[in-house]
């Protein structure tokens, strides 16, 4: 593996490797001096085209406690967003001695493209690309369910079996996109489930069971995972559906229907959430909840991309 | 004056017939093979053993980008790359800066084609005034100009107005015109960027749905049918579209259509590689779109094939695929595009090639001078082609400005070897000629002709 563009390319061994890599990371993370010397001298530089803060610090974390120098090189207010070209803005970071690249873009598919340019010789991370992929998203989640179902024997295992409901806007989203493909390889079984305007066009193809309705598909299911993405308020000037009532009834998680959940059915969500919109208050913080568990397991999957694509070259 | 005598020999004709060809003056002569006739004593000899004649092709969708993108294309650079591809007519689309919707941008785009001399360029005019889609353009003016236009389109942009889309088939028809229609509903295809399917979902690329294309067809034939025009449809890339268009010819409605070499040989598959150079607009679709295209073509659903040529500076294809611009060149590759689509598949042959490529573009076009079947006397704009060699297609088959060939380092059939325009050659031996020569030609030849 040389880069980390997006999951449907990774093969079962290369995500049980990352997964089990980051066991081992999240050890460190509980030890009292949270540092390993394996990227000493080496240089991390995280692109973010596109404001998140969350993943950005996420990565810093994780190349700082591997001994990584971090560049945080921001479109926002430099040359890039004044039209400065991926192809320069790549070169640069390869004249400065970038030896792995962070890269979070607007754009699905700029992170292979800057993969396959030439324009940089260093390893390429994808933080999130366009409506593509999140692959360390769903690497986080996929540790994260792993974890919760068994805790310290997950070492080695797939998630044969598991059955996982992701629930919103799968249209716009890349995390449901990478958590598909990965959970589909690694064995789980995935349903999406939203309003027919938020199902990607041809997703019938998709190795995933597609449902309108949120209460049957709960009901049938009863599932291991349920997965609230975040609705962006953008979408109903656009048509998608017709205000945030009406989708908060028919496919937010709302108390009524986190209890006719399994007690032990994992709720996740991606973040940042709209509390009362997709995801209730209750649901949000209860015991079911991971959003938490999936932040820090965020910091040891990054560790473990980052260790396995460049502690390896000199 | 006279120019020099060219004797084409061995050539095989469409139809399949072996025969030598003179070129004289501007015009072509047939004569039996192994004929010794003075008039060819002191003729320049050109082995066309192998080689197939075909008229001199006609593009009816050419980006030629002058006046105001010089720096993807010029009329000269444009016409050099039509040259090299076979063709000896190019319709140049209005989307210029200034836009093509006056009788002095024509005028000047013409006079531009006639000095440099490899093509017979003949400015497409815009529907509406700076393709703005609101008020018709000087339709009549440009249509009396010395540029004689035809051929109206907004290419580019669809002209989706219904009631501004019904007064342009009327209108044109005054003039004997036709409108070219880009079939593109807008509001569908907002910021779209690759075929909409199963496809764009997983890239994560907006679709760009084939309905979009289909549903402003199936208005338009409507359309041309109520007001008794006829319409032309810009770049056909699907399956449902040709169904439509083959409806619309059983009721008896007046409409022409094109296919792109790229929609006859390539597939949405290639964008998988996020790699701009296949990013063009209508987008590459599915393969049994390209099937029904194909067949399309064979059966005269598809009346024509047209290149599309829309060259594009490096830099604005060296980028992630959103930031991209649409559009590849074609010129340079239609022919072996169209062979090997087309020919070694069995679908056409060569007869049809001539049809598809000048005969019918021309006519569609009212250019003069491009529908022969060689005839004694016919004017002799025609091109050679080998059809029997397969080659990567590289870059120095490229001959224009532009290097955005979606074909680099793919296998092609077949290879263009000699283009003559107006009894002149713009190319021998694969060697498009340099523009002095060229150009001197031209004015050898205007000299010669009757204004
Ligand atoms: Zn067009």
């Amino acid at each position: 593996m040389r880069h980390l563009l997006s999951t449907k390319q990774l093969s079962r061994d290369e995500a049980l490797q990352i997964l089990d890599v980051a066991e081992d990371m999240a050890t460190v993370n509980e030890r009292e001096v949270k540092k390993l010397p394996a990227l000493r001298g080496k240089t991390v530089v995280n692109l973010f085209f596109e404001d998140s803060t969350r993943t950005r610090i996420s990565f810093e974390a994780a190349a700082k406690r591997l001994s990584a120098d971090v560049i945080n090189f921001s479109a926002k207010g430099s040359s890039v967003s004044k039209g400065e070209s991926l192809k320069d803005t790549a070169q640069t970071l390869a004249a400065m001695g970038a030896d792995g690249v962070v890269i979070r873009h607007h754009a699905s598919g700029a992170p292979q493209v800057l993969a396959e340019s030439g324009w940089i010789d260093a390893p390429i991370v994808n933080a999130g690309d366009g409506t593509h992929e999140h692959p360390t998203q769903a690497l986080l989640d996929a540790f994260t369910i792993r974890r919760r179902l068994f805790g310290d024997t997950s070492r080695g295992r797939n998630l044969k079996g598991v059955s996982v409901v992701i629930v919103g806007d799968i249209l716009h989203s890349r995390v449901a996109r990478s958590n598909l493909w990965l959970l589909e390889t690694l064995g789980a079984h995935v349903s999406f489930v939203a309003p027919a305007t938020l199902i990607p066009f041809g997703a019938s193809t998709w190795p995933a069971t597609i449902s309108y309705d949120l209460d049957t598909t709960l009901r049938e299911t009863q599932p291991d995972v349920v997965m609230m993405l975040r609705i962006q308020s953008e979408r109903m000037n656009a048509a998608f559906f017709p205000n945030a009532r009406e989708y908060a009834r028919i496919w937010g998680l709302d108390d009524a229907r986190l209890a006719t959940l399994r007690p032990d059915t994992m709720v996740m969500h991606p973040g940042p959430m709209n509390r009362g919109l997709e995801i209730s208050a209750g649901a949000a913080d209860s015991a079911r909840s991971t959003v938490l568990e999936q932040v820090a397991n965020g910091v040891s999957i990054r560790m473990a991309v980052l260790y396995l694509l460049m502690s390896g070259q000199s | 004056m006279s120019t020099p005598t060219y004797l084409i020999v061995g050539a095989t004709l469409p139809t399949g017939e072996r025969t030598d060809l003179v070129v004289q003056d501007d015009r072509l002569t047939r004569l039996a093979p192994g004929t010794d006739s003075a008039s060819t004593r002191g003729a320049t000899r050109i082995d066309a053993d192998g080689l197939v004649a075909l008229p001199g092709l006609v593009d009816l969708h050419t980006h030629l980008r002058e006046p105001g993108f010089e720096q993807s294309e010029t009329v000269l650079t444009g016409s050099r790359a039509a040259a090299a591809g076979g063709f000896t007519g190019v319709f140049a689309m209005a989307n210029t800066l200034p836009v093509s919707d006056t009788a002095g941008v024509v005028e000047q785009v013409m006079a531009l084609g006639d000095d440099a001399g490899y093509a017979t360029v003949r400015p497409i005019g815009a529907v509406t005034v700076g393709l703005g889609g609101e008020r018709l353009s000087e339709i009549g003016a440009m249509a009396h100009s010395r540029a004689r236009v035809r051929v109206f389109s907004d290419d580019g942009k669809c002209v989706h107005d219904s009631l501004l889309m019904r007064r342009a088939l009327e209108y044109v028809k005054t003039f004997d015109g036709v409108v070219a229609q880009h079939a593109q509903d807008p509001r569908l295809t907002e910021n779209a960027q690759m075929n909409e399917g199963a496809l764009s979902s997983e890239l994560g690329l907006k679709g760009w749905p084939a309905v979009a294309e289909e549903s402003i067809i199936a208005r338009d034939v409507l359309l041309a049918e109520h007001v008794g025009a006829r319409l032309h449809v810009c770049h056909v890339s699907t399956a449902g579209s040709v169904e439509v268009i083959r409806w619309a010819k059983s009721r008896g409605i007046v409409v022409t259509a094109e296919a792109t070499p790229h929609h006859l040989l390539l597939t949405e598959d290639l964008v998988r590689s996020y790699d701009a150079r296949f990013k063009v607009n209508p987008p590459l679709r599915r393969d049994e779109d390209v099937l029904a295209l194909r067949r399309g073509l064979a059966d005269g659903t598809i009346d024509i094939i047209a290149t599309d040529h829309a060259p594009h500076p490096t830099e604005s294809k060296e980028s992630e695929w959103d930031a991209a611009s649409f559009g590849m060149v074609g010129l340079e590759s239609a022919l072996s595009v169209a062979q090997t689509a087309l020919v070694d598949t069995g679908l056409l042959g060569w007869n049809d090639i001539a049809r598809v490529l000048s005969r019918t573009p021309a006519e569609i076009g009212r250019l003069a001078g491009h529908s022969h079947a060689f005839e004694n006397g016919a004017p002799a704009n025609f091109t050679l082609h080998d059809p029997s060699a397969a080659s990567t297609f590289e870059l120095d088959r490229l001959a224009g400005k532009s290097h955005n060939s979606p074909f680099l380092g793919r296998t092609l059939s077949g290879r263009v070897q000699h283009t003559f325009h107006h009894g002149y050659p713009t190319m021998i031996d694969t060697r498009v000629l340099d523009s002095d020569t060229v150009k001197a030609s031209a004015a050898l030849w205007k000299a010669g002709t009757p204004a």
